[in-house]
């Protein structure tokens, strides 16, 4: 079609949706978005101008809204000073954990016949994860193994589901009687996947990085993690698990860091690298039909709005 | 007749039922004794005939003879065997007495298969079943998404760094780190403040409590100004010409690292390495300063 001019005059009562030939629609179509764009392009250009003249007297630039910013307030966020919280951590059930009277030993197994992936992960995982002892099902009912692992001094348990040969679901349950978490699991990316990785993951205790659960069901997930390392990291390995939490979207990543300077650290990814989702938090151990749901993710409900997040 | 039905839907023209595979013919009617297509196994090519069926877990015997060959409704003969595999045994027995040896027998041999498959769906149903949970493209589509434009909000490297250096900060870390960097920014400051003749000593005093205490100066931009003050001054005590090098070099390291992969334990050795670095020349590393 012909080139575009510079001002194009339209009737006061013009929409490009009204012409019903589809190529000239289109073809104005493009022509009105290059002339958006331009028009945007030059308040843009104002704008920075207007900026510098002013120097020092201008307005300060405005925040920018994220799905962050935009959160819909969440009214069971814990409030760092909050006793309540305090006291009801200090009786829940990984109280002794934090009080440093259990060790914390883990249980990693699968559903019923794990694929190489699967199993694969199994074993980096328990790299990662310190005192940790992967076994395989063989077609055992969970709710069978709950009393034998408790009796030999089990104190996490780790199923990871398994769906047409990549794991895709974690489930885990604190033994003596504790809560039991039912994830989502997605992106799991193996050692060999990796780009860029170390060596293997030595055999100290890592640290531990919770970011973002704000919430009192993000704390005690929180705190559902952080039970499963030992409490004192052996800083000499260098190595770092972090859970970042995102929207609700649980990111792990495991690193080994390096100060270079008191100001710059270097990180390099070692380690599986996987997202967790939750799906439901139940308050005892395994049990799918009689158990107690804490919280259960609900689509209708909860997925209702972009900005409303749980963790 | 009989036979005659079998003449014509046996071998030569069409039964709906019959299934030919490259080996055997099967017979897809349901009252079928023993499934395969058959002159002696043909329900509709036999006026007296008997199968076992079972419905929601419970074995009958179905019955058909000639007297009511014309009354399809009335056809098959029903009778609901007893639930004990020995005395269902019995009453096909009794109900099939005097009937061709092959019906009772191919009767008796079906009705253990059943009830053999029978007991293994009872026997499976207390074991744990597999649920199977459809998923929904659209939700996955969307959570998939939703997981991408997440992690590029997260950012996670600056993230754990700065996590790293906010517990390097708190200390956390005792003495394995000890950066005499604070020691030096901190001496260097109060020497601006003070003339360049203040004692050697105190500054060395100065140092060594620096070196166990963590203080911060503000960022970057000092150190750059510490450096052209440094080159305005003339020093010549031995130790902050040792620390300028070391601080060059860690500045000129942390400016050029780029993305280079680290090596844990070779990348460890490099503030090792700094200090062989004090004892030579220093003028060179002076002008590049400057």
């Amino acid at each position: 079609g012909p080139p575009a001019p510079e001002r194009v005059l339209f009737p006061p009562t013009f929409s490009v949706s009204e012409i019903k030939n589809k190529q000239r629609r289109h073809f104005m179509f493009l022509r009105w978005k290059q002339q958006q764009r331009k028009e945007k392009l030059a308040a843009k250009k104002k704008r920075r101008k207007e900026r510098e003249a002013l120097g020092d007297k201008a307005p300060p630039k405005a925040v920018p809204k994220t799905i962050e910013n935009q959160r819909v307030y969440d009214e069971t966020t814990v409030d760092p000073n909050d006793e309540e919280v305090a006291f009801d951590e200090a009786t829940d059930e990984f109280a002794p954990y934090f009080n440093r009277q259990t060790v914390p030993k883990i249980l990693i197994t699968t559903s019923d016949r794990p694929r190489g992936r699967t199993v694969r992960f199994c074993e980096q995982l328990a790299t990662v994860i310190p005192n940790s002892h992967v076994y395989y099902r063989r077609g055992l009912a969970l709710k069978r193994i709950i009393p034998q692992c408790i009796a030999r001094d089990f104190t996490d348990l780790i199923v990871i589901n398994e769906d047409r040969k990549i794991p895709n679901g974690l489930v885990l349950s604190h033994l003596p009687d504790g809560p039991t978490a039912h994830f989502r699991m997605s992106s799991v990316r193996l050692r060999k996947e990796i780009k860029r990785k170390g060596k293997e993951p030595t055999a100290h205790a890592p640290e531990v990085i919770l970011n973002n659960f704000t919430t009192r069901l993000g704390h005690s997930v929180g705190r559902m993690f952080a039970s499963l390392f030992p409490h004192d990291p052996q800083f000499i390995g260098r190595q770092v698990a972090t859970f970042h939490n995102q929207r609700d979207y649980i990111f792990f990543r495991f690193h080994r860091y390096i100060f270079k300077s008191e100001k710059k650290v270097g990180i390099q990814e070692l380690g599986p690298r996987f997202t967790l989702k939750l799906r439901s938090l139940q308050k005892g151990t395994f049990d799918s039909k009689f158990g107690e749901y804490e919280w259960i993710h609900k689509r209708r409900e909860m997925d209702t709005s972009r900005r409303k997040f749980h963790l | 007749s009989p036979q005659i039905v079998w003449s014509m839907l046996g071998n030569r023209q069409f039964c709906s039922y019959k299934m030919t595979t490259k080996t055997q013919n099967f017979c897809r009617n349901e009252y079928n004794l023993t499934g395969l297509c058959n002159r002696s196994s043909c329900p509709l090519a036999n006026s007296q005939y008997a199968t076992i069926r079972e419905e929601k877990g419970r074995c009958y015997l179905y019955m058909k003879t000639i007297e009511r060959a014309a009354f399809p409704r009335r056809l098959w003969e029903r009778v609901l065997l007893n639930k004990n595999y020995e005395k269902a045994l019995e009453q096909i027995d009794e109900n099939l007495i005097y009937w061709p040896r092959f019906i009772r027998h191919k009767c008796k041999q079906r009705f253990t298969k059943i009830t053999q498959y029978l007991i293994r769906i009872r026997k499976l149903t207390l074991k744990r079943q597999r649920k199977l949970v459809p998923l929904r493209r659209k939700i996955e589509r969307r959570e998939k998404r939703r997981e991408e434009k997440a992690l590029v909000a997260a950012q996670l490297d600056n993230a754990i760094e700065k996590e790293l250096l906010e517990r390097l900060k708190q200390d956390t870390y005792g003495d394995i780190y000890n950066f005499p960097i604070h020691a030096f920014d901190k001496a260097l400051q109060q020497q601006e403040a003070e003339s360049e003749s203040e004692s050697d000593a105190e500054r060395e005093e100065e140092d060594d409590e620096g070196v166990d205490k963590r203080e911060f100066v503000e960022a970057e931009d000092s150190e750059l100004s510490d450096f052209e003050d440094m080159d305005k001054l003339e020093t010549s005590s031995e130790e902050e010409q040792e620390e300028e090098e070391e601080v060059e070099k860690k500045a000129l390291h942390s400016k050029s690292k780029g993305k280079t992969p680290l090596k844990g334990p070779a990348r460890r050795k490099r503030p090792y390495i700094e200090i062989e670095y004090e004892e030579e020349t220093e003028p060179t590393t002076k002008t590049k300063a400057a």
